[in-house]
């Protein structure tokens, strides 16, 4: 985080007032409001994935599998259950993050390289259940015949199937919400606790910290926040299919939140809008876009590693 | 368009962003049309990385070669046509992304793909709700003018049940009713299956078979079951390199003298890229380029072969299909508006130089399907030229193929004034 | 039914040979380098074009002799030209810079080579089976198995009479000390990198031999690897090399009764090793973790 009161909120406001009109100058950019939609889901998933691996210092290489259970949890619910967008939003934190958390027990005395290999096997075999459970999931072609279903607030109803602006600002109110509680949360004495873990664990330990409860818990809030952006991702395309489950996504995503920048709280969102615009842009210019997404890692690795957010800091503080 | 998150920063870092997005903006990526009037724009979404890449850039190559065509005889209603490929990646959330991008940021009037069904699906719902024509050239699973058409969507190639009608009686009368299938365990899969049993049971055959996973590239412990059943005809339903993968094992495991081989596709991209032994077996092909009897084609293969150094396959018809389709249906309707041109592609007969093939080939009006005829024949090692490698032995036709509008599951929506 | 499940077993031993020398190149890179190497899938890719190329030359065989070295040595250089800068920070370095390295490689394949598959053509007389009993093993097939064997033990013996494979194996434990011993580590790590290399390009030669190249060859064989290594236990070779054999005996028996949870079963086999055995079948307690 910056210094100074002053600075903060000012960084603050201009993030939010760059969010809000986002409708206003994107097109006028050549952008389109799908691109800010996917900016925000994504960028929700990097910044939910940052709380284990900037904060906690734990390397999850598989988020990517509670990305996409939270889309199918979604999904199944709108096809099967019923026509609720939050009930969709509900459930798909369930299953993601209620198989995050049973799958971290299993885990969570592992560390390094071996936690990493063991998070992208798990991703794997939710892969695999999703493509290969054609009656239920829908299988390889993937699960369709849903959609977002307008809000019905009560007093009025917001129509967010057909209109894409509302659409938009409805992901960006669910975004506040849950990126405002991502701040309390590690503002709190339990983020503290976490910061300390990534620290030193062994200085950790020595102080009577349960280790592996917190790190349990931080894979666990991890897990269902990024099973919330992977919900708000079915709801904006209308579909649910395995690549969102493969280690492929999760890649990327640990990508954009390096990229911006690990140990700043916006740091992933940054990392999100930098990658998908640049995909976005490149697909477009070129059908070998798979070499200039690679060479970013690449160069962001040997050359960046401490994202733009994070150069941007240590420009400041010097 | 470079977009950065602005956190407090300096204004010399403002100033560079802002001319940096303004410079982008001018560099449109884009064809640059001629100038004059505003080009027809069709957006083409298709896998161009990943599995499915071999098939996809065949129907961009033969999309790229219509536009060509069809700018150079003074474009459609007298106007350029520009084409826009976007790579789907074999990801649904990609696709839906460029489908949309398509639309809402490039404006284009006709939205083609993709060779995966589960993406053209996903597709279909932005289409239709943005009110855009969607041809789907080369995505095989029926429910796309089945269960689950719309008034938007048309499709090229067949679906899986004309394919596995089309075969079986041949099959039937030359081998025999005992069969075994290796089918891959999704969508496609299934229904291509599905297919074949309902054919084969009306002939009063039986069967046995093993539904295996899509990307199988071991098909041993399949092939000795097969041994072991002893059918007349193995079909091998895979789809990709799994489908030459078991062309090869059953190839070396000698099983060619005891069964026959066939199946519904297996095209002149995976046919060339297995060893001679194993470029065998009874087939359909969706189109094929060796008809001596019809000029048209004879004609079209032989300028396309000047122009791109290489011999059409099926894949390259429906690019081609699609983008002449368009045309077409533009011209009759006098705009490119969709539920216009949607109206006017209903019961549309392609003329002898789009069609390519003997027949009446018209898009069904019942569920938008195109009723090709289906070249029933057999693979063979290459004669002469490294693409004759495939003999055929009759034509089926589509709509003989394809049973009825009801049988498909289609109940058509009109489409909106 | 005797019969049915003692062909597949010798089937899954021939998969899982397989699956084997791919693991082994990926354990042995763990092992000693702390580098999860995403990008193995693409050098054994690698190892079937370069063979493919040579072949008109050379010959198959002087293709199988060749290939898998030129691999090693691209293998060499990417480590020393990048994967090194990364080792003394946080792992996640490395292993973004090994996936990023395998979008690049997939993607060189197929501008390089084109997305159609290739065929590679191997020996005649290796196509045919080896009796009309045994009608689905190959001579090819049985040639694979007999490379593996090899490879495997000479990498045994390499590890345990040479110098270098001695220090390897001590890297493997503690690489501080046999560092402060004199011992060059960084070119040690670059010399381990490319061995694992040349195991992934040996495997892609054969590979190829067996299901023709294409760019995405190598994606399928990562997972299991993965797997192979996990199941077997981090940090020991032996253990991979049964764990290899164990999935792969294990997914040739599921196609006898439920074919298409055939992939299935591995995972299953690996999530019961993680509740049970989290080290792994033959790992040892406190490797990598």
């Amino acid at each position: 985080m910056s210094g100074g009161f002053d600075r903060r909120w000012l960084q603050l406001l201009v993030i939010w007032a760059v969010l809000l009109a986002v409708p206003f100058w994107l097109p006028l950019v050549g952008g389109y409001t799908a691109l800010a939609g996917r900016v925000l889901v994504l960028g929700l998933a990097a910044m939910s994935f940052n709380i284990l691996l900037g904060f906690t210092g734990v390397m999850s290489f598989g988020h990517a599998a509670y990305f996409g259970l939270g889309a199918y949890g979604a999904g199944l619910t709108l096809k099967f259950l019923a026509a609720s967008t939050p009930l969709a939003m509900l459930m798909g934190v369930l299953l993601g993050g209620g198989l995050g958390a049973l799958f971290g027990l299993l885990i969570v005395r592992r560390r390094g390289v071996y936690f990493a290999m063991v998070t992208v096997a798990f991703g794997q075999v939710a892969f695999y259940v999703a493509y290969s459970w054609n009656d239920f999931t829908g299988g390889y072609d993937g699960l369709r015949g849903f959609s977002r279903a307008p809000l019905n607030l009560g007093f009025t109803t917001i129509d967010i199937t057909n209109n894409s602006t509302a659409f938009y600002y409805f992901l960006l109110v669910v975004f506040a919400v849950a990126v405002g509680l991502q701040a309390l949360l590690l503002a709190s004495p339990f983020g503290r606790t976490l910061l300390a873990i990534r620290e030193n664990e062994r200085r950790a330990r020595f102080l009577g910290i349960p280790i592996e409860r917190h790190i349990w818990l931080s894979f666990s809030i991890s897990c269902c926040f990024t099973a919330l952006a992977g919900s708000l991702y079915a709801l904006l395309n209308n579909f649910a299919d395995p690549m969102g489950l493969h280690y492929s996504l999760s890649g990327e995503i640990v990508i954009m939140t390096v990229m911006g920048g690990m140990r700043a709280f916006w740091g992933p969102l940054l990392g999100a809008a930098v990658f998908v615009v640049l995909q976005d842009y490149i697909s477009s210019m070129t059908v070998n876009w798979m070499s200039f997404i690679g060479l970013i890692f690449v160069l962001v690795v040997l050359f960046f590693p401490r994202g733009l957010l994070g150069m941007l800091q240590r420009r400041n503080a010097a | 368009m470079e977009y950065r998150k602005q956190p407090a920063v300096g204004r010399r870092t403002l100033i560079k962003a802002t001319t940096a997005l303004g410079a982008i903006q001018l560099a449109s990526p884009f064809v640059i049309s001629a100038r004059g009037e505003a080009p027809i724009k069709i957006g083409m979404v298709d896998p161009l990385t990943g599995i499915l890449s071999a098939l996809a850039q065949s129907e961009v190559e033969g999309a790229k070669y219509a536009v060509a065509e069809v700018n150079k005889k003074n474009g459609i209603l007298g106007r350029q046509v520009e084409l826009l490929v976007e790579d789907s990646a074999n990801d649904v959330g990609t696709g839906v992304q460029k489908t949309r991008k398509l639309i809402d940021r490039d404006q284009v009037d006709v939205i083609f793909g993709d060779v995966n069904s589960g993406i053209a699906y996903a597709m279909a719902a932005v289409t239709t709700e943005k009110k855009v024509l969607h041809i789907v050239p080369g995505g095989h699973t029926d429910p796309i003018t089945g269960a689950d058409c719309k008034w938007n969507v048309f499709r090229i190639c067949n679906t899986t049940s004309m394919d596995a009608a089309a075969i079986t009686g041949e099959l039937v009368k030359r081998f025999g009713k005992k069969w075994f299938f290796i089918t891959p365990d999704y969508a496609y899969g299934h229904t291509l299956q599905d297919g074949f049993i309902k054919n084969l049971k009306a002939l009063g055959g039986e069967f046995e078979g093993d539904m295996l996973p899509i990307n199988t590239s071991e098909f041993s412990a399949t092939l000795i079951k097969a041994k072991g059943y002893k059918p007349n005809v193995l079909l091998n339903n895979m789809g990709g390199l799994a489908q030459i993968d078991c062309m090869k094992q059953f190839v070396q495991f000698g099983m060619v003298k005891d069964m026959a081989l066939g199946g519904a596709l297996f095209e002149l991209e995976s046919i060339k890229s297995v060893p001679k032994d194993a470029q065998t077996g009874w087939w359909d092909m969706e189109w094929w380029w060796d008809q001596p009897n019809v000029p048209e084609v004879v004609k079209f293969v032989a300028d396309f072969r000047k122009e791109m150094g290489k011999t059409p396959s099926a894949r390259h018809w429906f690019g081609y299909v699609a983008v002449q389709s368009v045309r077409l249906a533009a011209e009759k309707a006098k705009t490119m508006a969709g539920p216009q041109m949607s109206r006017a592609l209903e019961d549309l007969v392609l003329p002898p130089d789009v069609a390519l093939q003997p027949g009446e080939i018209r898009y069904r009006k019942g569920d938008h399907e195109l009723m090709a005829n289906i070249f029933v024949g057999q693979a063979h090692p290459p004669e002469g030229n490294p693409d004759n490698v495939f003999k055929v032995e009759s034509l089926v036709a589509g709509d003989k193929a394809a049973g009825t509008v009801e049988s498909s599951g289609c109940k058509m929506v009109e489409a909106p004034v | 039914m005797l019969q049915v499940v003692l062909f597949n077993v010798t089937n899954g031993l021939i998969i899982g040979a397989f699956y084997v020398l791919m693991a082994l190149g990926l354990s042995l890179i763990l092992n000693l380098s702390n580098v999860i190497n995403f990008a193995h899938g693409n050098f054994l890719a690698l190892g079937g074009y370069f063979a493919y190329m040579l072949t008109p030359a050379i010959g198959f065989w002087g293709a199988l002799l060749v290939a898998p070295l030129l691999t090693a040595l691209l293998g060499f250089i990417v480590e020393r030209l990048m994967i090194r800068r990364v080792y003394n920070r946080d792992p996640v370095y490395s292993l973004l810079l090994t996936f990023g390295l395998a979008f690049i490689m997939q993607d060189a394949c197929r501008f390089i080579w084109g997305p159609n598959g290739l065929p590679l053509g191997v020996p005649d007389s290796m196509s045919a089976p080896i009796s009309d009993q045994l009608f689905f093993i190959t001579w090819y097939r049985i040639f694979n198995v007999a490379v593996v064997i090899v490879a495997v033990s000479g990498l045994f013996a390499f590890l345990r009479f040479t110098r270098v494979g001695v220090r390897i194996r001590a890297g493997t434990l503690d690489l501080e000390t046999v560092s402060a011993l004199g011992v060059n580590v960084s070119m040690l790590r670059s010399f381990n990198f490319g061995l694992g290399c040349l195991l992934a390009g040996l495997a892609g030669v054969l590979a190829a031999g067996q299901i023709g190249l294409n760019p995405n060859m190598g994606d399928d064989l990562l997972m299991p690897s993965f797997i192979a290594i996990i199941v077997g236990g981090v940090g020991s070779l032996t253990g991979t090399l049964v764990g290899g054999l164990l999935i792969g005996v294990a997914a040739a028996l599921t196609t006898i009764v439920w074919p298409a949870a055939s992939e299935a079963v591995i995972y299953v086999i690996m999530a019961v090793v993680l509740v049970l055995r989290p080290r792994g079948l033959m790992g040892e307690e406190g490797m990598l973790t």
